[in-house]
């Protein structure tokens, strides 16, 4: 899809290369991560492929045709741009920011407005934003309408600068959730730059570790960088903890989910006292008209009818989605009350529990790639 | 005749005269603001360029206003055009200033990405930047203007248009009859006009300034 070829961009008025003979291919539909330490020339190399920075030499092709020499600004119109300042248009309303490219493109009104509801809908963001000033708006909100208007005319290939750093950690952990679900629908091909080796992992379906100079140490799997770094180099930059990580690799929806007792909070105090007798476990989770997890009762929470069901027990918190990384999930189960997790499907219905035993059988599926590895020490 | 009495008998020429006045200040701005936001545009990237060029516009500003339109008649003789030529000149240096110091603060990130999604150099300048620097190149304009409202007074030294005539012949026979009257009248009329442009530029920056940058 995108083929460097022995690219280089040395800066006027530097001795040294920032970016010296790199040549790489990226796969069509995947997240490439450039992932590396601050100035070693990976957001230098993310540049140059849509020519915000020109190369010094070297060629770049895209779907095949050699675009080193292309009209840079049409080359640019094929191509979503996100840094991490966003740089949304401040005088410009959300709805003329998303329709920037489509414009000009020369795409007609009725399209581009139904594009503009469309991607709203996409991020998340409520149609009533559309005539909202990027100063009104959350960070996080900003973050998804910079990705909305990067998307907006549909472009293959995307590129991403750091694009959830400058949000707070929790924003960011959703925003990143958000924009793994929406690329497993989107399918873009995607070059994202990073210096943080955790978010290379969770985002990355394949990872290059650069050195100076953007010199691969390594262009490989986020699975196959953990369980098998090519040199000393690659060891370090994962840092401690390897395995953990591992962690962060798999999902929740593929490890098998345990059948938990539930009933409505319309239902009456007797169907939950059934249920729960029947099933013979401790507590019974109570979903609401939307099938959404909200509380956990015991048989003494509802002994009695005059305890309606909306406050008896307690929250169901400890929620992930299907989508969470098993690192996730074990964190929300440490932290939980009762060392178990709800998992729900994106809108936040129920779909099963999982427990300690069921995470801990999981780990032991994977533990194959691992044998016959000495132990590095990573830290 | 009392300042009251004569306000009342010469009102209409007062207020043709301060028309006069308000039309070649408005025409000099015009003139001045083009060159201003033009060269702003040409150098804003290039700081020994603007160096130069503020330089120039601030060498005019520091000549005095008397000597300026003195040495203009040769050149342009009397009456309309040194007037307008010479104030013209004198509006330029806050014009280009702001425009420079409004074009350098757009914020990097916004026209990096504007770059990224395929603008070009000059859409980027009129759709991006332009705009987002817009209230601070009003706010040179407006310097101006009140800075050029009172020097357009002395154009009556080369017989130009406005309200310094009537300053200058109540000031050529101060102590005979209505001469006081002349030089009040004139004074009002530019510190009126100075309030209305300040109203008119109030209202102007609230009409064209986007909701998302006020």
């Amino acid at each position: 899809m995108i083929r460097l070829e022995n690219l280089s961009k040395t800066f006027p008025g530097q001795s040294e290369p920032a970016v010296e003979r790199l040549s790489m291919e990226i796969y069509e539909g995947e997240i490439v991560v450039f992932v590396g330490p601050s100035g070693c020339g990976k957001t230098t190399t993310m540049k140059m492929i849509n020519r915000i920075i020109e190369p010094t030499s070297g060629r770049i092709f895209i779907e095949g045709e050699d675009v080193t020499q292309a009209d840079p600004d049409k080359l640019r119109r094929r191509i979503g741009y996100v840094i991490q300042q966003i740089g949304l248009f401040p005088h410009m309303t959300i709805a003329d920011n998303i329709a920037t490219v489509p414009r000009m493109l020369g795409w007609d009104k009725k399209r581009i407005s139904e594009r503009i509801d469309e991607l709203l809908e996409t991020v998340g963001i409520e149609k009533s934003y559309r005539g909202r000033y990027p100063k009104e708006l959350s960070g996080g909100q900003r973050q998804r309408i910079g990705v909305a208007r990067a998307l907006a005319a549909d472009p293959p290939i995307m590129l991403m600068d750091e694009p959830f750093g400058a949000v707070d950690p929790i924003n960011r952990e959703r925003l990143q959730d958000e924009f793994l679900r929406l690329q497993s629908e989107i399918k873009k091909t995607i070059v994202f730059v990073t210096h943080d080796i955790d978010e290379a992992i969770k985002m990355g379906d394949r990872i290059a570790i650069l050195r100076d100079r953007s010199a691969i140490a390594q262009y490989d799997t986020p699975e196959r960088i953990l369980t098998d770094p090519a040199d000393a180099y690659v060891e370090d930059f994962i840092g401690s903890g390897a395995s953990l990580k591992r962690l962060s690799l798999s999902r929740v929806r593929d490890i098998e989910m345990a059948d938990w007792p539930v009933a409505r909070l319309s239902n009456s105090h007797d169907v939950v006292r059934e249920k729960l007798r029947r099933s013979g476990k401790e507590y019974v989770l109570l979903l609401d008209g939307q099938e959404r997890p909200k509380r956990w009762v015991g048989a003494d929470d509802v002994a009695l009818d005059s305890v309606p069901l909306a406050s008896a027990g307690w929250p169901a918190v400890a929620i992930v989605e299907e989508s969470s990384s098993l690192y996730d999930t074990l964190d929300t189960m440490i932290t939980s009350y009762k060392g178990s997790a709800i998992v729900v499907d994106e809108r936040s219905r129920y779909l099963g529990v999982v427990d300690f035993e069921r995470v801990l059988a999981a780990i032991e599926t994977m533990r194959p790639h691992n044998e016959g590895q000495p132990a590095r020490g990573g830290a | 005749m009392s300042f009251v009495e004569y306000l009342a008998s010469r009102w209409d020429n007062l207020l043709e005269t301060s028309v006069e006045h308000a039309e070649v200040v408005l025409l000099s701005l015009a003139i001045a603001a083009l060159i201003g936001v033009t060269l702003g545009v040409l150098t804003y990237r290039r700081p020994a360029a603007a160096q130069t060029v503020l330089a120039v516009a601030s060498a005019v500003l520091t000549i005095p206003s008397f000597a300026l339109f003195g040495l203009l008649i040769p050149v342009l003789g009397l009456g309309y055009t040194p007037t307008v030529v010479a104030l013209s000149a004198y509006a330029v240096l806050s014009i280009l200033r702001n425009t420079i110091v409004g074009l350098r603060s757009v914020d990097p990130a916004v026209t990096e990405s504007a770059k990224g999604m395929g603008f070009s150099n000059w859409q980027q300048l009129t759709k991006i930047e332009l705009p987002l620097a817009w209230p601070v190149i009003l706010a040179g304009i407006r310097v101006s203007a009140l800075l050029i409202l009172g020097i357009a007074a002395i154009a009556a030294y080369v017989n130009g248009p406005g309200l310094g005539g009537d300053i200058f012949s109540g000031l050529s026979r101060i102590g005979g009859a209505n001469a006081l009257n002349l030089v009040l009248g004139g004074v009002l009329g530019i510190v009126l006009l100075a309030l209305i442009f300040e109203a008119a530029f109030v209202l102007l920056g609230r009409l064209t300034t986007s909701r998302g940058i006020s």
